[in-house]
């Protein structure tokens, strides 16, 4: 029986709510099993559905004597039994098996977790990805783990255009990076992505609360022409509007330390900054209300939801130009 | 000891449903209850439903009237919906169901609770049933006001006004049912405008409490754009933190009692599809009730929120009225100071929009970051 002679030690543990990088690190440890010991025998096992006695019977020394590797996924919902195996297993572990195991979050399976690390087990975060700036940041590794250079524009437009999802995100990064050479920026972007609705809501906003009327109706009106419902855009200029408040009301402070603070991405912040030279509280005041009421006639039907928002767009670059000085 | 007992503060209505139970002339086969939130419009059909189906005509002791009042007799349905809307489908299953005839009672009852939130098809729906009654079939319909019903449902129905009861009613239904000391029991009555559920929350619940007075310290705490739209992002955390606490645990036994239902194997690895989308349907249903909680919760906020204006308003027009938060008198005199009658007046009306647009769809976040705007206080030059 050869215990495996990979530098991944008998017991992993990956912990956090963020199922893409779990699963990653799964496989991450798998690839990693699998240099030394390519034919190693993986068997997945999860907390719903789990036969008591599983870990135990995979973990035994199998009688052509290869290395195996048991991933249990979900112990934050393991019930009695699975937790009660982990622990056995952890107190005595076999040589020829590598333990992976995934907790998301809450108090359950604590004390499997707690055996694990007091056992030396391998801990490998998953973190939430929540916040602009968390993607921004995933965004940005995912291009420098591949070697590439993504402009700062370029990760922003990125970011609004698919980063709701995660999973989204993390494919739009690899096709960028399968599909294109040399440095990525906003407008190669834009080329892949530029069609999406919310990208289509934060270009309409960027240019209304640039000011720029004409432009933000002829994007608006491009937008509706090919489909998009207005309910989203006028999502995106609310949203963009409170990002400037919030980083107005926050007042000076270095951008990294702000964004930490509002939850926003360190970009978002500096591009807040700079829209605000234009603005004042009592013009962002009166454009937010144009924009909620303009939110009110979108839902209600009836009347011209285009036109309620054209107006909003209006009031935004009237108080732009007449309430500021930018 | 009468079934009557909670429905306080509606003396008319009771003495009319009396006579309905009592005299079969007086009966009919469809009412509508309408009332503002917490008169005890649901509380005063499931006590004309004990009385129908007790013996006594409504003693409020025997199994009739007990399980009538909780909503588990057998022939006592009560329609409660935890949705946004009450879909053609669920009406047509009343309408199968009223056909059927009282299986132990005297009558088959049906209560809608939010008959507001009928859409037009299933009003539709429900509307032969009212005009050709079922013998010993009854509907009472719920509702805020006459206007949320549509016409041709008001017309086929009793209408009953119920009223906002007052303080002192409310206080004493505390103090006699729910063993409330007196005191707390004035204070809850008078903070949740005589609203019988939130007083009884207000009185029994400590964290209730702190986030009440976390709403009206709002009040002073917006003077700017900047702190506006931070207060509006604290109403929307509160409310969803208390949808959270409230549901995360009954979440969890609905799923785990609808896998036992479908009789699942605990043990498989994975379940058949028909589990998994019985599950997952379960699972949207119980968003569409956590994201409606939220809405009510905010909703009740902006009352607490409406009330404390209210009170500046009454300061300034030094009517003898009793303030609704005057265990809060020191917020009540600050505000009075910093706004003005129209400022105030400005400010109420500020909140009932969002209350409004919320009804109608607009996002909580950005119908309250407008609402705030309006609350800041005027710049005096
Ligand atoms: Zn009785």
């Amino acid at each position: 029986m050869s215990s495996p002679q990979t530098a991944v030690p008998p017991l992993v543990l990956v912990t956090g709510p963020e199922g893409l990088l779990a699963e990653r690190a799964v496989a991450a440890t798998l690839r990693e099993l699998r240099e030394l010991t390519p034919d190693v025998e993986v068997i997945r096992l999860t907390a719903d559905g789990y036969e008591p006695g599983a870990v135990g019977m995979h973990a035994a020394p199998s009688l052509f004597g290869g290395d195996k590797a048991i991933v249990v996924q979900g112990l934050e919902e393991a019930g009695d039994e699975l937790q009660a195996d982990l622990l056995a297993y952890v107190a005595a572990p076999e040589p020829s098996v590598t333990l992976l195991v995934t907790h998301a979050s809450g108090n359950r399976g604590k004390r499997v977790l707690d055996a694990m690390r007091k056992a030396k087990a391998r801990v490998l975060d998953a973190p939430a990805v929540k916040t602009d700036r968390d993607k921004s940041d995933f965004a940005t590794n995912e291009f420098r783990v591949a070697r590439r250079k993504a402009t700062p524009d370029a990760v922003r437009a990125l970011v609004e255009a698919v980063g709701q999802d995660l999973r989204e995100l993390a494919s739009a990064c690899q096709q960028l990076i399968a599909d294109t050479e040399g440095v990525i920026d906003e407008t190669v972007v834009l080329k892949y992505h530029g069609g999406k609705v919310e990208a289509t809501g934060f270009r309409v906003a960027d240019a209304a609360v640039a000011g720029n009327a004409g432009e933000s109706l002829r994007l608006l009106r491009h937008a509706i022409a090919v489909g998009v419902d207005p309910v989203p855009i006028v999502a995106v200029l609310a949203s963009q509007l409170r990002q400037l408040v919030r980083v107005g009301a926050a007042g000076r402070g270095r951008s990294a330390d702000l964004a930490r603070d509002l939850g926003m991405a360190p970009w978002q912040v500096d591009k807040a900054r700079r829209s605000l030279g234009g603005w004042d509280g009592e013009a962002l005041a009166r454009s937010i209300q144009a924009v909620a009421a303009a939110d009110q006639e979108v839902k209600g039907g009836g009347r011209d939801p285009v036109f309620a928002v054209e107006r909003a767009i209006l009031t935004i670059c009237r108080e732009r130009s007449g309430g500021g000085r930018g | 000891m009468t079934v009557w007992r909670d429905v306080v503060g509606q003396s008319q209505t009771v003495a009319t449903l009396q006579r309905a139970v009592s005299d079969p002339d007086s009966m009919t086969h469809a009412w509508l209850f309408t009332g503002p939130p917490g008169s005890g419009r649901s509380v005063a059909a499931r006590a004309f439903a004990g009385a129908l189906q007790c013996p006594q005509g409504g003693c409020g002791d025997c199994r009739e009237c007990r399980t009538a009042m909780d909503g588990t007799h057998a022939d006592v349905d009560v329609i409660a919906t935890e949705g946004l809307s009450i879909s053609v489908r669920q009406a047509r299953d009343l309408v199968a169901l009223a056909q059927l005839r009282p299986s132990v009672g005297r009558w088959r009852v049906i209560i809608i609770e939010d008959a507001d939130r009928l859409t037009e098809h299933a009003a539709n729906a429900l509307l032969k049933v009212l005009e050709e009654p079922v013998p010993r079939t009854v509907w009472m319909l719920c509702a805020p006001s006459l206007q949320d019903v549509l016409i041709t449902i008001r017309s086929r129905s009793r209408h009953l006004q119920l009223r906002t009861p007052p303080v002192k009613k409310v206080a004493e239904l505390l103090v006699e049912r729910d063993g409330v000391d007196p005191g707390m029991a004035m204070y809850a009555a008078r903070a949740s405008q005589s609203h019988v559920g939130l007083a009884r929350r207000l009185a029994r619940d400590e964290g209730a409490r702190i986030r009440r007075r976390d709403v009206i310290a709002m009040a002073s705490r917006i003077t700017s754009v900047g702190t506006a739209v931070g207060a509006a992002a604290d109403l929307v955390k509160i409310a969803e933190e208390e949808s959270t606490a409230a549901s995360t645990e009954r979440d969890a036994r609905e799923i785990a009692q609808l896998k036992e239902v479908l009789g699942v194997d605990p043990s498989a690895r994975t379940q058949p599809p028909h589990v998994r989308s019985q599950i997952a349907a379960l699972e949207k249903e119980q968003k569409t009730r956590a994201k409606r909680f939220v809405r009510d919760m905010i909703d009740r906020s902006l009352m607490d929120l409406l009330s404390i204006y209210r009170d500046a308003l009454m300061l300034h027009t030094a009517a003898p009225v009793e303030l609704i938060n005057a265990d809060g008198r020191a917020e009540v005199d600050r505000l009075a100071r910093t706004m003005g009658p129209d400022d105030l007046l400005r400010a109420m009306d500020a909140i009932g929009l969002a209350r409004e647009r919320i009804e109608a769809n607009v996002p909580p976040l950005l119908a309250l970051e407008a609402m705030a705007i309006e609350l800041r206080p005027p710049v005096r030059h």
